[in-house]
C-alpha cells in the first residue's frame, strides 16, 4: 500500500476532573484511552461512534489543538504529540481541519476573503494582497462559491455554504490530510450530500487524505475507505468498509448497524434488529474489563474481568473483543 | 366526520424586522384516529410551525389564519385557558430537546402528577400511581427509585422517555413529536424508535412524527407529507412516497441521502441550490431554482396541490405537461 | 426557524458584503433616542470647540463692572457672569471643553490598557491569568480618591494628572468585562480553526479576539464617559481639579451651588449641560447594546 501519513500509538487524551464538593478528589475523564490507527496518502478513514465516545477529541488532539495526555502521533514519521505551539506551526500547513458547526467556525466579522486567505498570510507573508485574493477566488470557485462574493461575511451565508468556505480555508494550503469532525451533521438532508460531494471531488482532485468522523454510518459508509468504531474513548473495531459493514464482527458495530434506520419502509419494517439496552455507561467511571459489556449482549465473566485488546482479525481488520469469532461468518 | 384532526388552508406568518414572512401557507390535511403522520421537510420549510400553530404555541411574533378542527371543534386561536383543556390531556407534543422542556427546578414525580391531577382531576396517590406506570410503559430501568429525581440526573434517552410519559399519561388522541430522535445517538434512537412503534400498537392514539429523516418515516408512519419552502409539496401513503415519488422534491431527497444498505459509489446525486429565501419567494413554484425540469409555467403559475386519490396529493406542474 | 439565504443574485461585479457592524450602525440609526442624542452631543461638542468665535468675551476676562450678573441678551452674556465678573456662557463652554476631553482621553486610556490587558488574561488563561486578575482586585481596593489627592499632592494640580489618574482606575473594569467576554469566545470553534490555521496567539489575540469583544466594550466605553465626567466634576467640586482660571464643569457647578439663591443662573447652566450630556451618552450606550445584540431585546 502507498505510504503512510499518519501514524497514532497508543493515544491517551485524559482530563482531570474534580468531582462535587470543597476539594473533592480529583479522576481523570479518559476521552481517549488508547488509540492506534494509521493513515496512508489519499485514503479516507471513517471514524464512528456515538457522543461521549471521544470522537471529537481525536480530531483536537491528532492537530494539537488538545495536548494528548499519553501516545505517540506520527506526523510523516515524526511524532508531534505534545509539541508546543511555534514547533507545530510549520506542520500545520500539511494537516488541517473542519469543523461540525459552519457559522461558529468561521470569524463573524472577517469577509469570507480574510477568513479563506488567513493561512495563506500566516504561511506564505510574501505574497501579495492581490496575489492572496486571486488564490481565494480560484479556490472560492473549486468550492462551489461565487467569487463575487468574497467581500460578504458568514452570517450572509447558509449553512452549506459556510461549510464550504471552512473547507476552502482547510484546503487553501493544499494540505496532506483533512481532518472532517462531523462536518454535514449540522446542515439539511439535501445540503448533506453536496458536501459530501464535494468532498469526495477534492479528495480524489488533490490525493486528499481524509478523517471523516461522524455519527453517520450511511454518510460514513459512502465515502470511507476503512472505518474505525469508537466507543467510550476505545477502538472496538477497524477494518476495510465493506468488509466491516457486510460482517461487523463487534457486538457493537452489529448493534450500531440495526440502529440505522433505511429509508425504505418494507425493508425497514422487516429488518431484524439487534437493540442495545441501557444507556452510555458515565466515561467517568466506565465498566471494568471491556467497556461495551454494560450493554453487550454476548457480555460474560471474562469480559468483566480482562479489558479485549485489539485483535488482528482477517486482512486489514481488527476487532477489540473476546467473542468476535462466534460473530464471524454468521 | 371521524377525522381527528382537520385543517383547511393553515397560513402562519411572522413579523420579522425586514418585514413579514409566511412560513406555513396553504397548508390542508387530515389525520384518523390511531393514523401515524411523517412530516418531512428542511429546516425552514414550515413543518414545525404547522404543529407549533394547531398548538397555539408560536413565538410571540407569529399570527395565523385559516381551519383546524379537533374532533369537529374549531380550535384555531382559542383562548390559551380553553387550549389548556386540550393540551396535555386530548393533545400532547414532544419536542427535539428534551432537557428545554422540562423544569430542572421541580422532581420528575411532580412534573408528571401536575398533568394528571390538573387534567384528570386524580388525587396525589392515584397521580403519582400512575405516573409510576407510564414511566414503567416507557421502559424507563426502575422507575420507582428514579422518579423523585431531578431531570439532570436523567441521560439523553432517558429524559426523552420521561417525556414521552409525560405526554402519553392522560393517553392523548394525538401525539405530535417534533424531531423526538435528532439529539439522540443511533442506539438510543433505536430504542425510543421501537418504544414507539410499541405505544402505536398498543393503544389507538394518532402520532404525528416531525422529522428531517427519511429512514424513521420509513419504519414508523403509514401517511407522509413532504414539505418545502411552507407548503406542502406531496402527500401520499408511506409505500407511495418512498416507491412512486411524483414530485421532484421528494425524488431528490429520496436519492441524496447515503443508504446503509445500498452502495453506490462516486458521487451522490444531488439537490443543486440552497433552500429559497422565503421573504423573497419568486414567483411561480418555490422549487424551481433547484428542479431538474422546469417548464415556463413554473415560473409564472404556482402549482397548487392536486389531488390524485383519498389520501394523494402533488403540487408539480411536471405531470401535465408545459 | 426561518433561515434566509442570500438572495442570488448574478452580478458580475463584486458585491459588498454587509458586517455586522454596518448592521448595528443601521439598527442604531433606527433608535431615535440615540440618533437625538448623538446631535445634541455634536451640538455640544462643536460649541465647545468653537466657543471663543462664539462670543465677544474671552474666558478669563474680569469686567468689574457687571458682577454676578443675570444673563442678558444685550451685552452678549447669554448666560450671565460669575461672581468674578467672567463671562458665564464662555466659561461653561470652556468647562465643557475640559469635561469632555477628560472623560473621552480618560477613557480612551482605559480602553487600551484594559481591552489588551483583559484579552491577554482571558486567552491565555491559567496561572497567568490568576496572577493578572488578583492584581486588577488589589487595584481595585485602593481607594481611589486617596490616590488622586495623593497624586495631586505630590505632582501639583495638573490637567495630564486628572487623564492619567481617572484612565488609571477606570481600566480595572474595562479589563474585567474584556476578560469575561474573551473567556466566553475563547473556545469558539472560529478560535480553534484559526489555531490549527497557524495563527500566533497574538495574532488571535489583536484579530479575532478583540474584534469580537468590541461590542460590549464599546457599550461600557460610551457608558463610561459620563462616568468618568461625573468623577472629574466630583475632584473638581473637592477643589482638587482643574486650575484658574481654566475651569470645568465641576468647578462651575460647585461655584454655582454656592451662590445658588443669589444667582440660580450660575448652577442652572452648567448643570444643564452637563446632565444633557450624561443623558445622551446613556442613550446612546442603550441604543448601541440594543443596536449590538438585536437578540436581548
Amino acid at each position: 500500500m502507498s505510504d503512510i501519513l499518519l501514524a497514532v500509538r497508543d493515544l491517551k487524551v485524559h482530563f482531570p476532573v474534580r468531582s462535587a464538593g470543597w476539594r473533592g478528589a480529583h479522576c481523570h475523564l479518559k476521552a481517549l484511552d488508547g488509540v492506534s490507527f494509521d493513515v496512508r496518502a489519499g485514503e479516507s478513514l471513517g471514524v464512528v461512534g456515538e457522543s461521549g465516545c471521544g470522537k471529537s477529541t481525536l480530531a483536537r488532539a491528532l492537530l494539537q489543538l488538545i495536548p494528548p495526555t499519553a501516545g505517540q502521533v506520527l506526523w510523516l514519521g515524526e511524532d508531534i504529540a505534545g509539541l508546543g505551539d511555534r514547533a507545530m506551526r510549520p506542520r500545520r500547513r500539511g494537516l488541517q481541519i473542519v469543523f461540525q458547526d459552519p457559522l461558529a467556525s468561521l470569524d463573524p466579522r472577517m469577509t469570507v476573503g480574510d477568513i479563506i486567505g488567513e493561512p495563506l498570510r500566516v504561511f506564505q507573508p510574501e505574497l501579495k494582497p492581490d496575489q492572496i485574493r486571486h488564490r481565494v477566488e480560484t479556490l472560492m470557485g473549486t468550492v462551489g462559491l461565487l467569487p463575487h462574493m468574497i467581500n460578504r461575511y458568514p452570517h450572509e451565508f447558509s449553512g452549506g455554504q459556510c461549510q464550504r468556505i471552512g473547507i476552502a480555508r482547510a484546503i487553501v494550503l493544499q494540505p496532506k490530510l483533512v481532518v472532517c469532525d462531523e462536518p454535514v451533521s449540522a446542515l439539511d438532508v439535501s445540503i448533506q450530500a453536496q458536501i459530501i460531494n464535494l468532498l469526495m471531488a477534492l479528495q480524489r482532485q488533490m490525493g486528499l487524505a481524509l478523517i471523516f468522523i461522524s455519527h453517520d454510518l450511511s454518510i460514513v459508509r459512502h465515502l470511507s475507505h476503512r472505518v474505525m468504531v469508537l466507543y467510550l474513548g476505545r477502538v472496538m473495531e477497524l477494518g476495510h468498509r465493506d468488509g466491516l459493514y457486510r460482517n461487523p464482527l463487534h457486538p457493537y458495530t452489529r448493534a450500531l448497524l440495526s440502529a440505522v434506520p433505511i429509508p425504505d419502509p418494507d425493508l425497514e419494517r422487516a429488518r431484524q434488529r439487534v437493540t442495545l439496552t441501557g444507556d452510555l455507561p458515565s466515561p467517568l467511571a466506565p465498566p471494568t474489563g471491556c467497556v461495551f459489556r454494560t450493554r453487550c449482549p454476548m457480555a460474560d465473566r471474562r469480559c468483566e474481568e480482562h479489558t479485549p485488546l485489539l485483535e488482528p482479525a482477517g486482512p486489514g481488520r481488527q476487532v477489540a473483543c473476546h467473542h468476535w469469532r462466534r460473530n464471524a461468518d454468521t | 366526520m371521524d377525522e381527528l384532526l382537520s385543517v383547511a388552508d393553515l397560513e402562519t406568518r411572522f413579523r420579522t424586522p425586514e418585514g413579514e414572512v409566511a412560513a406555513v401557507a396553504g397548508v390542508s390535511f387530515a389525520i384518523d384516529p390511531g393514523e401515524s403522520l411523517g412530516v418531512v421537510g428542511e429546516s425552514g420549510s414550515g413543518k414545525s410551525q404547522v404543529f407549533l400553530s394547531i398548538m397555539g404555541l408560536l413565538a410571540k411574533n407569529g399570527r395565523c389564519s385559516g381551519q383546524v378542527r379537533f374532533r369537529g371543534e374549531d380550535i384555531l386561536g382559542l383562548p390559551a385557558a380553553r387550549l389548556n383543556a386540550l393540551r396535555g390531556s386530548r393533545m400532547s407534543m414532544i419536542f427535539q430537546d428534551p432537557m428545554t422542556s422540562l423544569n430542572p427546578y421541580l422532581t420528575v414525580s411532580r412534573q408528571l402528577t401536575e398533568v394528571v391531577v390538573e387534567h384528570l382531576g386524580l388525587s396525589r396517590d392515584q397521580a403519582r400511581a400512575r405516573a409510576l406506570e407510564a414511566l414503567e410503559r416507557v421502559g424507563l430501568p426502575d422507575p420507582a427509585a428514579r422518579i423523585d429525581l431531578y431531570p439532570h440526573a436523567f441521560s439523553g434517552g432517558m429524559r426523552q422517555r420521561v417525556m414521552i410519559a409525560m405526554a402519553i399519561l392522560c393517553q392523548p388522541e394525538l401525539l405530535i413529536a417534533d424531531e423526538p430522535t435528532t439529539a439522540l445517538d443511533v442506539t438510543i434512537q433505536a430504542q425510543i424508535l421501537d418504544l414507539m412503534r410499541v405505544l402505536k400498537r398498543e393503544s389507538n392514539t394518532a402520532t404525528v412524527i416531525i422529522t428531517h429523516d427519511l429512514g424513521v418515516v420509513a419504519g414508523l408512519c403509514d401517511q407522509v407529507m413532504v414539505m418545502y419552502a411552507g407548503r406542502l409539496v406531496e402527500t401520499g401513503s408511506v409505500r407511495e412516497i418512498f416507491y412512486q415519488p411524483r414530485h421532484p422534491y421528494t425524488r431528490g431527497l429520496l436519492r441524496a441521502m447515503p443508504r446503509l444498505d445500498d452502495i453506490q459509489d462516486g458521487l451522490l446525486d444531488t439537490i443543486p441550490g440552497q433552500p429559497p429565501n422565503l421573504q423573497a419567494l419568486p414567483p411561480g413554484c418555490a422549487y424551481q431554482e433547484r428542479c431538474p425540469q422546469v417548464y415556463p409555467r413554473c415560473r409564472s403559475e404556482r402549482p397548487e396541490l392536486r389531488i390524485l386519490g383519498p389520501r394523494r396529493g402533488v403540487a408539480c406542474h411536471l405531470e401535465l405537461g408545459p | 426557524m426561518i433561515r434566509s439565504s442570500p438572495p442570488a443574485v448574478e452580478l458580475q461585479h463584486d458585491i459588498k458584503g454587509r458586517s455586522l457592524w454596518q448592521d448595528a450602525v443601521r439598527r442604531l440609526a433606527r433608535n431615535r433616542a440615540a440618533v437625538a442624542s448623538m446631535i445634541v452631543l455634536a451640538v455640544i461638542a462643536l460649541l465647545a470647540v468653537f466657543a471663543p468665535m462664539l462670543s465677544p468675551h474671552p474666558y478669563d476676562e474680569i469686567y468689574w463692572d457687571r458682577i454676578q450678573m443675570p444673563p442678558d441678551f444685550a451685552n452678549g452674556h447669554w448666560f450671565g457672569t460669575d461672581s468674578n465678573g467672567r463671562d458665564l456662557f464662555v466659561r461653561t463652554l470652556y468647562g465643557a471643553r475640559v469635561s469632555l476631553m477628560v472623560g473621552v482621553l480618560a477613557t480612551a486610556v482605559s480602553l487600551v490598557i484594559g481591552v489588551i490587558y483583559g484579552a491577554v488574561a482571558g486567552f491565555v488563561g491559567g496561572r497567568v491569568d490568576d496572577i493578572m486578575m488578583r492584581l486588577v482586585d488589589i487595584l481595585y481596593a485602593l481607594p481611589f480618591m486617596f490616590f488622586v489627592i495623593l497624586l495631586m499632592v505630590m505632582f501639583g494640580r495638573n490637567i495630564f494628572l486628572i487623564f492619567v489618574a481617572l484612565g488609571a482606575v477606570e481600566w480595572l473594569t474595562m479589563a474585567r468585562i474584556v476578560r469575561g467576554q474573551t473567556l466566553s469566545i475563547k473556545h469558539r470553534p472560529f478560535i480553534e480553526a484559526a489555531h490549527a490555521c497557524g495563527v500566533t496567539r497574538t495574532g488571535i489575540i489583536f484579530r479575532h479576539i478583540i474584534p469580537n469583544v468590541l461590542g460590549p466594550v464599546i457599550v461600557y466605553v460610551t457608558l463610561t464617559v459620563p462616568q468618568v465626567i461625573m468623577t472629574e466634576s466630583f475632584i473638581s467640586f473637592l477643589g482638587l481639579g482643574v486650575q484658574e482660571p481654566l475651569t470645568s464643569w465641576g468647578v462651575l457647578i460647585a461655584e454655582g451651588a454656592r451662590l445658588m439663591e443669589a444667582a440660580p443662573w450660575l448652577l442652572v447652566f452648567p448643570a444643564t449641560l452637563l446632565a444633557l450630556t450624561l443623558f445622551a451618552f446613556n442613550f446612546i450606550g442603550d441604543g448601541l447594546r440594543d443596536a449590538l445584540d438585536p437578540k436581548d431585546r
